[in-house]
């Protein structure tokens, strides 16, 4: 695999431009009309941008596209993202062009179709996760999250219970978990976990107090196990006066076997693009709804959609006045919550709870099959939850050959890598989660390949050790990256 | 079963290699009091061809008004080439590039980006893309608080003419670290910011100013006085601007004498659809000096082992999976996709299409301007030039006016009685390159009888 012909690099937009290139086909007619505008207000010179033919333009962002691993081209096990199938049916009915050309301020008169989903969704939102209010309007999980803990304070602040501002969190927290808190203004406090990747709950005990405001906790934790204990710690926060707070990463893993209201959570939130199959398109848009119990109801982020008899609307600041407020221009990823919609619909009540358990059955038998082949699950005694980790400890220590440089030779066998190196206790550790929409003979491709890689450890771990080989790019000198910074192209360069 | 491609014969083949007897049995380690009786409030599962007549009925229901309203949100024509190639699954269907050598499609779009909207903005460096233009000012206003160390006061002036929702979601999102946030009035003639009203901030810490252009009611804002006014007394400057009018308007990164400190806004008229208020993509672009204060991904160029050019995600250490409770903020996700068809958008474009653009939206929207103003008790509210936008005084209840012109199916515009009743009457209106001549023409046509019989009831 080692000496491939590779095709030459695909340039830089830029490098295809010419003056005077024009796509005309997309402009419109030249106009008049502007000599009104001041002239110091004006621009002296027209923008850098490309010049280039349409055809010119199709052809470099196709290529572009070709240089990607996707789900739709390979298995991509990215543990703790939910890296799963996304029915082409939920693309194709958000993009019905009544829907794409509604603006957001237009009347409710004229939104009742658009608006019955989004009220449907939340209705189907409450139901699978047990909470007593959705609001959609949160942006990605890490604004879910943000809106989360605002409502926790805001919750505080109306009862005059001024003191509490400690947020506990598991050490073992998405880095999400601990941002958010300081951007809410919390003081951050972080707990162990037991051996068995439980919440240490005497450590607990230790930390909460007259100053928490709550926890925020992932249930299955980002060690892709189920929180056993998670009536006793929903308790002894309860009982200190804190509320809890779920983070939805692991949704899938439970979805239809239990709720996070009935395990007592205040509030949650749902990363839509994980549980609920919108895209991750290369990194957003996300979607992170937020759930909440009756105490926190009066805190919701507007808008969220009210129904009255038959008809549908805006419920805003006016009826919810102890809102946290407003987080993004308009009602947060509309065209998102569509694909959501229609994901669930086509699940139904059945298939939200084999979810769950096709999700839990292919990470189970990942994990055992790893196991027997030679590799080490860091919680071998405990179940998989949706996902799971190894840890490759033993091979760095015996041939040299780290996580990442499985992750990295992975990608030549054509599979996308697990996540490398969270949660960061875990030492040189791969979070492994294939989901529920692949097949058997997928799962085993990718045992194949890793079991080949733990061979060539052995009998080469140069290869292993310098992989990828069959890719544009070998591996990328990060360090150069952040130390000569080229954030922009340059006719120079 | 929708999406999962299990036959019997593999569930068993995995219980056996698991060595449990049922999948029920993966889930014994969550405690039996706790499990899902069931969701009777979910519905029973359609297929493919039923959720579609579903989704057309609701979607003709919605219909497809003619609409005049901006605020934030602008119909502009989209190539078909955009989403022909934003909806390819290597795209759609990918995640952030954290294995870079497997992402260097992502990767090498995101700069070209960068590389765009560091050009349009008139600034050095750019981020991968924000939530959306809103979330995007607020958190511009973290960055300048982090960005301006001379500042001690974490006090941000806010003009009234900045986005009234804007507004709002920086108080919800910055407002929780105790930041403060003065509000500048504008003048009821011009529906600018009033100039005069920076003396009483003269000789106090002001960490950073935000300057909407074209503001909130499409008018222009004198940006290079406000700009050398704050720059002068050490305050950063924030500049919010719609990217479709950087092709005629002077880009942020010349206004004063050496240009603003961030530039942010909504990248949704480039390419991304109304589609109710999202997905669409918020964008920022800095100096080279605050590049480390930057909120979002950011890619860089640089050489993989063999000196072969390539880019990866970097400057990695500000972000929140490295620095977790330090980091310059807890955004994850960026809004890729749309970022995408925003690329490919510009591209297609170019100066010249962008420009062409610019021009007949703010062309038609003078020629709606000029037209509504022929009816009696319609005239333009402010004296100030717009661009592509401007607010319009009645002389009768525009809730009502719209109400009337929504049953002729025809969306007259953004009621700015809510946000601002100081204003009275008030309208906001917008036409881009999509609105013909004969679209004009109904509007006025519409509003004239609207008018009439209300006259002479």
């Amino acid at each position: 695999m080692n000496k491939q012909v590779s095709a030459p690099r695909e340039k830089v937009i830029f490098e295809h431009s010419r003056p005077g290139r024009t796509a005309t086909a997309q402009f419109p007619a030249a106009a008049d009309g502007v000599d009104d505008l001041p002239k110091h207000l004006l621009r002296g010179e027209a923008p850098r941008l490309p010049e280039v033919s349409e055809l010119q333009a199709v052809r470099h962002f196709t290529r572009l596209s070709q240089l990607n691993f996707s789900i739709d081209t390979h298995f991509y096990p990215l543990g703790s993202c939910t890296m799963k199938y996304n029915p082409k049916a939920c693309n194709s009915f958000a993009m019905l062009p009544e829907f794409l050309s509604r603006h957001p301020l237009a009347p409710e008169s004229h939104g009742q179709g658009f608006l019955a989903c989004m009220f449907e969704l939340q209705e189907m939102l409450k139901e699978v996760t047990g909470m007593q209010g959705v609001s959609l309007t949160p942006m990605a999980g890490a604004q879910g999250e943000l809106a989360g803990v605002a409502m926790i304070m805001a919750y505080h602040k109306a009862r005059n219970d001024l003191a509490r501002n400690e947020i506990i969190v598991p050490e073992a927290a998405h880095g999400t978990n601990p941002a958010t808190a300081t951007m809410c203004g919390c003081r951050l406090r972080e707990i162990p976990c037991g051996p068995d990747g439980d919440v240490d709950v005497d450590a607990l005990r230790a930390a909460v107090g007259p100053n928490t405001a709550g926890i925020m906790l992932t249930n299955p934790s980002t060690l892709g196990v189920f929180e056993r204990k998670i009536v006793e710690v929903a308790r002894v926060v309860h009982e200190a006066g804190g509320l809890l707070y779920y983070d939805g990463a692991n949704l899938n893993a439970i979805l239809g076997k239990v709720r996070p209201g009935d395990m007592g959570f205040d509030v949650i939130h749902m990363n839509l693009h994980k549980t609920f199959s919108t895209p991750h398109g290369g990194g957003g848009p996300g979607s992170g709804a937020v759930g909440v119990g009756k105490r926190l109801l009066p805190f919701m982020p507007v808008p969220v959609v009210g129904r009255d008899g038959e008809s549908y609307r805006w419920v805003t600041e006016k009826e919810l006045p102890q809102s946290i407020g407003r987080l993004s221009g308009f009602m947060g990823n509309a065209g998102v919550l569509l694909r959501a919609y229609v994901y669930m619909r086509m699940l139904g009540r059945e298939g939200m709870q084999r979810v769950a358990e096709y999700a839990a059955l292919n990470a189970n038998y990942m994990m055992a099959r790893l196991k027997k082949a030679g590799f080490d699950p860091a919680y071998p005694d405990r179940r998989a939850s949706h996902e799971f980790i190894l840890t490759l400890k033993r091979q760095a220590k015996e041939q040299g050959v780290t996580a990442m440089d499985f992750a990295k030779r992975l990608l030549d066998y054509g599979f996308h890598a697990p996540t490398t190196y969270f949660p960061l206790l875990v030492p040189e550790c791969l979070l492994i989660e294939p989901t529920e929409t692949e097949s058997l003979e997928e799962l085993d491709g990718f045992i194949d390949a890793m079991i080949a890689i733990l061979e060539e450890a052995r009998s080469e771990p140069e290869t292993v050790r310098t992989a990828p080989h069959t890719l544009p790019v070998r591996r990328l000198d990060d360090v150069r990256a952040a130390k000569q910074l080229d954030l922009t192209w340059k006719e120079s360069a | 079963m929708p999406f999962n491609p299990h036959t019997e014969s593999d569930v068993r083949a995995m219980l056996d290699a698991i060595g449990v007897r049922s999948i029920d049995q993966l889930f014994e380690e969550i405690p039996a009091s706790l499990r899902v009786k069931s969701l009777a409030g979910v519905p029973e599962a359609l297929n493919e061809m039923d959720v579609g007549r579903i989704m057309h009925e609701r979607a003709e229901r919605d219909g497809r008004p003619l609409n005049f309203i901006g605020a934030g949100a602008y119909e502009h024509h989209i190539p078909a080439a955009v989403w022909a190639i934003t909806t390819r699954g290597e795209f759609y269907s990918a995640y952030t590039p954290y294995q870079a050598e497997a992402s260097q499609g992502t990767l090498q779009m995101i700069y070209e980006w960068q590389t765009m909207m560091a050009a349009l903005t008139g600034m050095e460096v750019s981020n991968a893309s924000l939530y959306d233009g809103a979330s995007g000012l607020a958190e511009a206003c973290l960055m300048a608080v982090r960005a301006n160390r001379k500042s001690k006061s974490s006090r941000i002036l806010l003009p009234k003419t900045v986005d009234p929702t804007c507004r709002k979601v920086v108080r919800s999102i910055a407002g929780m670290q105790g930041f403060t946030f003065d509000e500048l009035p504008y003048d009821a003639e011009s529906g600018v910011t009033r100039m005069d009203s920076l003396a009483r901030y003269e000789g106090q810490d002001i960490t950073a100013i935000v300057v909407q252009q074209p503001n909130f009611f499409g008018s222009l804002e004198e940006v290079d006085e406000l700009t050398q006014w704050a720059r002068s007394r050490g305050a950063l400057v924030i500049a919010m601007v719609n990217p479709t009018s950087l092709a005629l308007l002077k880009p942020p990164g010349q206004w004063g004498q050496r240009g603003v400190d961030i530039v942010c806004g909504e990248a949704q008229p480039l390419g991304v659809p109304l589609s109710s208020g999202g997905p669409y993509v918020g964008f920022m672009t800095t100096r080279m000096e605050h590049v480390r204060q930057m909120p979002g991904r950011i890619v860089g160029r640089t050489v993989d082992m063999d000196g072969k050019p390539g880019f990866t995600l970097t400057l990695q250490a500000r972000e929140q999976h490295i620095r977790r409770g330090k980091a310059t903020s807890n955004i994850c996700t960026n809004q890729g996709l749309l970022m995408t068809a925003a690329t490919i958008y510009l591209t297609l474009l170019g100066p010249e299409g962008l420009g062409r653009v610019a021009r007949a939206s703010h062309a038609r929207t003078r020629q709606l301007v000029d037209v509504l103003c022929r009816i009696p008790g319609v005239r333009r509210r402010f004296t100030q030039p717009f661009f592509h936008e401007a607010a319009l005084a009645l002389d009768r209840s525009v809730a009502g006016v719209l109400k009337e012109l929504t049953a002729r199916n025809i969306i007259g515009g953004l009621d700015l009685s809510g946000d601002y009743p100081e204003l009275g009457e008030t309208l906001l209106v917008c036409a881009t390159e999509t609105k013909t001549p004969a679209d004009i023409e109904t509007y006025a046509r519409a509003l004239r009888e609207v008018v009439t019989a209300a006259r002479a009831a």
